[in-house]
């Protein structure tokens, strides 16, 4: 088994909380896992990015190889983009649909949906209402988690355990919003696949 | 065996306690900072008594931990690369004196410059104070070289200088522990008037006591299970890859190595296994990751002609931190991309935060610089050196911690008017105080504002050491009481910051402004806490 995995959004969208829930469930499993993550500077709402490595065997590098990642995640549609030279050719990409504009030269939308439809293998949907509707407005990152889930080659139920014990030091209504967000965010995707 | 998911800088914080430890010592800085908030965040670290509270500055943490170090205890520094130009006069009269209790010292380099102003590679440091050094390749690696490392402080007598850079400080993967040790008894040196004296008759001595400790140095590294030797067929290249270049060189080669390879991680170079590399190897690849370290060495002290490749023939690029792709296109492997960045892609850079003082700190003083011909602002490390950046425009320097003062103080004395200097609070009681009195001594016309977020924001909110108290510092350093304005950064408050900073503008001497508002991310950690 090996998943590599770009995650990527905007700076404070919590790209590292689906890093950090991946990274529990994988361990879990007993999978060898590398994430290279940016914190500093960049966090202020500049495009971040995070490696995500997963293998059941051992992994050299904490950097994914051009053209090798099997699955970008991203919570924002113009950054799904900036990483699509890691992505393998028959790669999937999963991403919001909904754009963060903290920009005043924000490409139109028709331009940015034109370059995701261009893609073979792509799952887009708009995670904020998907998190309103489940009553989680605040796990919108964590819907897109659960969206990707299918992509992850970790079973369901590893990566909801991971969610309850990456929240639970902050209690048990941010833990019950989290795993909501997490199954609504898996059926919506069910359906769009 | 129980694998815990750590950041490189939480593998070796987690090792530290482990290990005996008795007091971490760190000014925050990028990617260093998550070493220290770990072991301060630590409930074992909190019931041994660990010392974990921020020092004021690099310079103050090194000295502190040596101060520890004296007293028989094992004692951790932290910094980031650029801090360790703030610690150099400390660390390179370390190595002279030597230590007592165990002291390794963290230097966290960021190639590529993720969130510095400059790339430099601290391994320079370690061989120009020539000290050990260690440099892992993955977080379990840097879990046990600080495990063992202050044992090898101890019976060596010498800090160790251990490495990282951004990509193992801010990557997680498995660690496994190991069993939690006892701290040092506090105890001092018997020879310590010989060591820590250093006054020129005791120094050259320990200067020649350092140079014999050289080759003992070398042979802890050729005895070093880091520095590993792999043999493979193809002797045409022979390859040295450091750190975490050996993972990038072992992601191209994921079944076997095909040239001999030496992973170094453990410093001063060993001498014995490069010898053998270059008796073997017709040709020499060096990767390391920042500076061309080992290979500018290894041109040096062989001298037997042979040919090595790196970052100073353009095998490798120069400057920039090195990926599994820039090393694979070093050893001559095709890069499969498929996908280009669409051309709809901007860039997307940091920005100040919706509702920061910063910026209204830069609006209004925009506004009143419109007024001169003249102005220049000088400005410094941390958040409002976004300012540089649009809508704002606003700074004309960022060169280094406490810069700001000094440089609108020279350009004062060269005539500038008016000159202004914008630090934020965390540096200015970094490195802005001692600037401040070269001010006040002469008293130079300058208008110095700190824009006060009660917070050492950019990285991550950490504790400042000034909040609460930086009128009565500046007041303690000689600012004139009349010429320290207080003031809120609001929109509301436009006309009445305008009139400040005009009449500080001129006023004929040292004036210092303090608008002051809480960091709106702090602000929110707050709240969502006391919710709770």
């Amino acid at each position: 088994m090996k998943a590599d995995i770009i995650l990527s959004g905007v700076g404070g969208q919590g790209i590292l909380s689906i890093a950090a829930v991946i990274g529990e469930a994988a361990l879990n499993e007993g999978l060898y896992m590398k994430q290279a993550e940016v914190h500093g500077m960049s966090q202020r709402g500049g495009d971040v990015q995070s490696h995500l490595r997963l293998s059941d065997k051992p992994i050299a590098s904490d950097l994914i190889p051009k053209g090798q990642a099997d699955l970008i995640i991203s919570l924002e549609p113009m950054e799904s983009l900036r990483y699509l030279p890691y992505l393998k050719k028959e790669g999937w990409v999963v991403t919001n649909s909904r754009p963060l504009i903290n920009i005043p030269n924000y490409p139109a939308m028709e331009d940015v949906n034109a370059a995701l439809e261009k893609l073979p293998q792509k799952v887009v949907l708009d995670v904020e209402a998907i998190a309103k509707e489940a009553g989680s407005v605040r796990a919108a990152n964590i819907v897109m988690l659960g969206a990707a889930a299918p992509f992850l080659g970790i079973n369901y139920a590893k990566i909801e355990e991971g969610v309850r014990r990456i929240f639970e030091r902050k209690g048990e209504d941010i833990v019950n919003m989290n795993v909501m967000a997490l199954r609504a965010g898996y059926e919506v995707a069910q359906h769009l696949q | 065996m129980e694998r815990n998911l750590f950041l490189g800088d939480e593998a070796i914080a987690q090792a530290a306690i482990d290990a005996g430890l008795s007091g971490v010592y760190a000014y925050p800085g990028t990617p260093s900072t998550e070493i220290t908030e770990y072991i301060q965040s630590s409930p074992i670290a909190k019931e041994r008594g660990i010392h974990s509270k921020w020092s004021v500055n690099e310079k103050t943490a090194l000295e502190t931990a040596l101060g520890m170090s004296y007293a028989g205890k094992r004692t951790l520094c932290c910094m980031k690369h650029v801090g360790m130009n703030v610690a150099a006069d400390c660390f390179m009269n370390a190595a002279m004196s030597g230590i007592y209790g165990g002291m390794i010292i963290i230097t966290a380099d960021d190639p590529s410059m993720h969130s510095s102003q400059n790339e430099q590679d601290n391994r320079v440091y370690g061989n120009f104070a020539m000290i050990p050094m260690l440099e892992p390749s993955n977080q379990q690696e840097a879990y046990d070289m600080v495990y063992d490392g202050f044992e090898l402080s101890e019976k060596l007598g010498y800090p160790i200088l251990l490495r990282i850079t951004t990509r193992m400080a801010h990557s997680r993967s498995g660690v496994v522990r190991r069993p939690m040790k006892e701290q040092n008894l506090m105890r001092f040196p018997e020879d310590g008037r010989q060591r820590f004296v250093l006054l020129p008759a005791l120094a050259r001595k320990r200067l020649k006591v350092l140079l014999e400790a050289q080759s003992v140095f070398t042979k802890e590294s050729e005895t070093s299970g880091y520095n590993t030797y792999y043999d493979a067929p193809n002797k045409d290249l022979g390859i040295i890859a450091t750190g975490i270049a050996f993972n990038y060189l072992s992601e191209n080669y994921p079944n076997g190595f095909e040239h001999p390879v030496l992973k170094i991680s453990q410093y001063p170079l060993p001498r014995k296994q490069l010898e053998k590399l270059t008796d073997e190897c017709k040709e020499i690849l060096v990767l390391e990751e920042g500076f061309p370290v080992v290979e500018e060495q290894l041109k040096g002290f062989l001298g037997k002609g042979i040919i090595v490749h790196g970052r100073l023939d353009g095998t490798l690029q120069r400057d920039g931190e090195l990926t599994p792709d820039t090393v694979g296109k070093a050893l001559g492997k095709e890069i499969a991309g498929y996908y280009a960045v669409p051309e709809v892609v901007e860039q997307r850079p940091p920005a100040l935060c919706n509702g920061c003082g910063h910026r209204d700190v830069y609006e209004a003083l925009n506004e009143v610089l419109k007024e001169y011909a003249n102005a220049k602002v000088f400005s410094d490390i941390g958040c409002y050196t976004l300012g540089a950046l649009p809508p704002f425009r606003a700074i004309d320097t960022c060169i280094d911690m406490g810069a700001s003062v000094t440089m609108a103080k020279g350009a004062a004395d060269a005539g500038l008017f008016p000159a202004v200097s914008v630090i934020g609070d965390s540096t200015f009681t970094h490195s802005g105080m001692t600037g401040l009195l070269d001010c006040v001594n002469e008293k130079t016309t300058i208008t110095i504002i700190i824009s006060d977020n009660e917070t050492t924001a950019m990285t991550g909110g950490q504790d400042s050491a000034g909040t609460g108290r930086l009128e009565a510092i500046c007041e303690g350093i000689g600012v004139e009481p009349g010429h320290i304005r207080v003031m809120v950064p609001l929109k509301k408050n436009y006309e009445e910051m305008k009139q400040i900073i005009r009449e500080e503008i001129e006023y004929k001497g040292v004036s210092v402004l303090i608008p002051r508002r809480e960091c709106v991310q702090t602000l929110t950690r707050k709240k969502k806490a006391t919710k709770k």
